[in-house]
C-alpha cells in the first residue's frame, strides 16, 4: 500500500488559539480513517486543513500522487445552503466541476447519474434542493462527494442527523466504496463502535491536547478508548433499559 | 409624452432606442449576477460600489471631464473597489458587510467634497448621479456602443464559467477542497458586478442601482426551484421590468430608475403574494 496523505507536526489555531497541536497521522491507499473525539476538540478544523481550507500554523500537510480534484469532500452541515434553489440534479453534477470546468460532458452526467441511484435519489433528480428532508440533503451532498472523490473522501459527520436506519444505510454505502472500489476514506463520526468495526485507523482528538492514532485494536485497548467507548456503552444500555420499562 | 409621440418623431425614437438597449441589456446583466450575489449574502456589494461610482464620477467632474463622459474613469475605480472590497473580505480583516458599509460610505463622503471643490456648491450633476438622469438624452453613441460591449461581455463570460458560479455560489468549501480556482470566480464576479455597476448608474443612479441586482434575484427565486431557471426567469423579469418602468417613466414625465424599480418591487410582491396563497 502506498502512501498518500502525511501530516507532519501539524499545528492547526483560530487567532492564537491552538485548537490541534503537533499532530503525526498518515494516511495510506484504501485506508480508511475514523476521527473521533467530543465536540469541540477540533476535528472539523484537523478535516479543514486536510482539504487545504486551512492554512497550518505549524507543521505541513503533504500528498503523494494525490491531486487537490481527486478529492471529494462532505462539510458539516451549514445552514446558508438549507434554502438554496438548485434542483438535485444541478447540484449532484457539480461534484464532477473540477475534472471539466466547461460545459457539461455526457460522462459528467453518467457520473452524477451512477451516484444518485447509488444514494436512491435517482427520483427526485429534479426537486428543488430547498424542498427535501434533511435525510435526503445529506444524500444528495454525498453524491455530490462521490463524484469529485476519485480517490479520497473526506466526510464531516455524514450522518448527523439522520435516523438510525438512514444512518446504516449511508455508512454501509461508504463502507462498500472503501471496500470495493479501494477509495480511500477519511470521515469524522460520533459513533465509535461502528468506527471500531471497519476503520482500519483510528484518530482520537481529545480535549486538552489528548491525542490517540492506531489501528482499532489498538484503540480498543488503549485507555482513551476504554472511556469514551464505555461512555457510549452505558448511553445505550440506558436507552434500552428505559424501553423496557 | 404619449405612445403616437414616441414613435412618430425620429429624433425623440433614436433616444428611446438608446436607452431601451442600453437599459434592457445592464438589467439582464444586473439580474444574472444577482442571483449569485444575494444567494451568497452580498446583495449590498452592488450598493457600495454604486457609492464608489459616484465618488468616480466626482473625480471625473473634477478632472473637468464632465459627468457625461466618465466611463472611463469609473470603471477602473470602480473596478478597483471591488477588488479591494474582496481582499478585505477574503483575507477576514473585515467582514463582508462590514468592509461594503466602510467602502460606500467613505466614498460618498470624499465624492461629495470633491464635487463641491470642483464646481464651487453642489449643483444638479450630483442629483443625477445620485439619482439618474431625469431625461435619458445624455446617452452618447459611445455610452451607446461601450454598455453593449460590457453587456455582451458580461453574459459572454458568465456563461463560459457557469459551472465554476454555481459551483462557488452553492457551497464554497466544497469548491475550494477540490481544487476549483474559488479565488478566481470571487474576482470575476466582483470585477463583472463593478463593470454592470457603473454602466447601470447613468440610467438609475447611484442610490438605487442595487435595486437591479436584488430584486429579479428575489422575484425568481420565489417562482423557482433550480439554478438555471433562477438565472432565466430572473434575467426575463429584469427585462420587462425595465421596459415597463421605461415607458411608465416617459409617458408620466418621471425620472426612469425611480419607475423601473417600483415596477420591480411590484412584480416581487406579486409573486410572494400568489405563492403564499397556492
Ligand atoms: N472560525 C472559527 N474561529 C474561531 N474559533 C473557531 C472557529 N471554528 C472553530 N473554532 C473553535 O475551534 C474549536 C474546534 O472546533 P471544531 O469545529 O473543529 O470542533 P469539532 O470537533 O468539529 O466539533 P463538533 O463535534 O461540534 O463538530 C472549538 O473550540 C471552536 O470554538
Ligand atoms: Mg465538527
Amino acid at each position: 500500500m502506498s502512501r498518500i496523505l502525511t501530516c507532519t507536526d501539524l499545528t492547526l489555531s483560530y487567532e492564537k488559539q491552538a485548537v490541534v497541536s503537533e499532530l503525526n497521522i498518515h494516511v495510506d491507499e484504501g485506508d480508511c480513517l475514523c476521527i473521533l473525539g467530543e465536540n469541540g476538540s477540533g476535528k472539523s478544523t484537523l478535516v479543514k486543513a486536510l482539504v487545504g481550507l486551512i492554512k497550518p500554523q505549524r507543521g505541513t500537510v503533504i500528498y503523494e500522487g494525490l491531486k487537490r480534484h481527486e478529492i471529494g469532500y462532505l462539510p458539516q452541515q451549514s445552514a446558508a445552503q438549507k434554502d438554496f434553489p438548485a434542483s438535485v440534479e444541478e447540484i449532484v453534477l457539480s461534484g464532477t466541476l473540477p475534472r471539466s470546468m466547461g460545459y457539461i460532458k455526457k460522462e459528467n452526467r453518467l457520473e452524477a447519474e451512477k451516484n444518485m441511484e447509488l444514494l436512491g435519489i435517482l427520483p427526485i433528480r429534479k426537486k428543488s434542493f430547498a424542498a427535501l428532508s434533511g435525510g435526503q440533503q445529506q444524500r444528495v451532498l454525498l453524491a455530490r462527494a462521490f463524484c469529485a472523490a476519485k480517490k479520497l473522501l473526506v466526510l464531516d459527520e455524514p450522518v448527523t442527523g439522520l435516523d438510525p436506519l438512514v444512518s446504516a444505510e449511508l455508512y454501509s454505502i461508504i463502507e462498500e466504496k472503501n471496500a470495493t472500489e479501494g477509495l480511500t476514506v477519511i470521515s469524522v463520526s460520533h459513533a465509535p463502535e461502528r468506527a471500531c468495526h471497519t476503520a482500519s485507523k483510528i484518530l482520537h482528538l481529545g480535549g486538552g491536547g489528548a491525542q490517540f492514532f492506531g489501528t482499532a485494536d489498538e484503540y480498543l485497548a488503549s485507555e482513551i478508548g476504554q472511556k469514551y467507548l464505555c461512555a457510549d456503552d452505558h448511553h445505550h444500555h440506558h436507552g434500552e433499559r428505559r424501553k423496557v420499562q | 409624452m404619449t405612445f403616437s409621440d414616441i414613435f412618430s418623431d425620429p429624433m425623440v425614437r433614436e433616444i428611446v432606442f438608446r436607452a431601451l438597449t442600453v437599459g434592457s441589456l445592464v438589467s439582464l446583466c444586473a439580474a444574472v449576477l444577482g442571483v449569485s450575489l444575494v444567494l451568497r449574502r452580498y446583495s449590498m456589494i452592488g450598493d457600495g460600489l454604486s457609492h464608489v461610482g459616484f465618488f468616480a464620477l466626482s473625480v471625473a467632474a473634477a478632472l473637468g471631464l464632465g459627468t457625461t463622459n466618465s466611463l472611463e474613469i469609473s470603471i477602473p475605480i470602480v473596478i478597483f473597489a471591488a477588488f479591494l472590497l474582496m481582499k478585505l473580505t477574503e483575507s477576514g480583516v473585515m467582514k463582508g458587510d462590514a468592509a461594503t458599509a466602510v467602502v460606500s460610505t467613505g466614498a460618498v463622503a470624499v465624492g461629495v467634497v470633491i464635487f463641491t471643490f470642483a464646481q464651487g456648491s453642489m449643483t444638479s450633476d450630483i442629483c443625477s448621479s445620485l439619482f439618474g438622469s431625469a431625461s435619458v438624452v445624455t446617452l452618447t453613441d459611445k455610452d451607446l456602443i461601450l454598455s453593449i460591449v460590457m453587456s455582451v461581455l458580461v453574459i459572454a463570460l458568465y456563461l463560459v464559467f457557469y459551472r465554476l458560479v454555481f459551483s462557488v455560489t452553492f457551497d464554497e468549501g466544497f469548491a475550494k477542497a477540490s481544487g476549483a480556482p474559488v479565488s478566481f470566480c470571487n474576482l470575476l464576479i466582483s470585477v463583472l458586478t463593478a463593470v454592470v455597476i457603473v454602466v447601470g448608474m447613468k440610467l438609475i443612479g447611484s442610490i438605487m442601482i442595487s435595486a437591479l441586482v436584488v430584486f429579479p434575484a428575489l422575484t425568481a427565486m420565489r417562482l423557482a426551484g433550480s439554478f438555471k431557471r433562477v438565472i432565466g426567469i430572473a434575467g426575463a423579469v429584469s427585462v420587462i421590468c425595465f421596459v415597463l418602468g421605461f415607458f411608465a417613466g416617459c409617458l408620466l414625465g418621471l425620472p426612469t430608475g425611480p419607475c423601473v424599480i417600483i415596477v420591480n418591487m411590484t412584480v416581487y410582491a406579486l409573486c410572494a403574494l400568489c405563492k403564499r396563497g397556492n
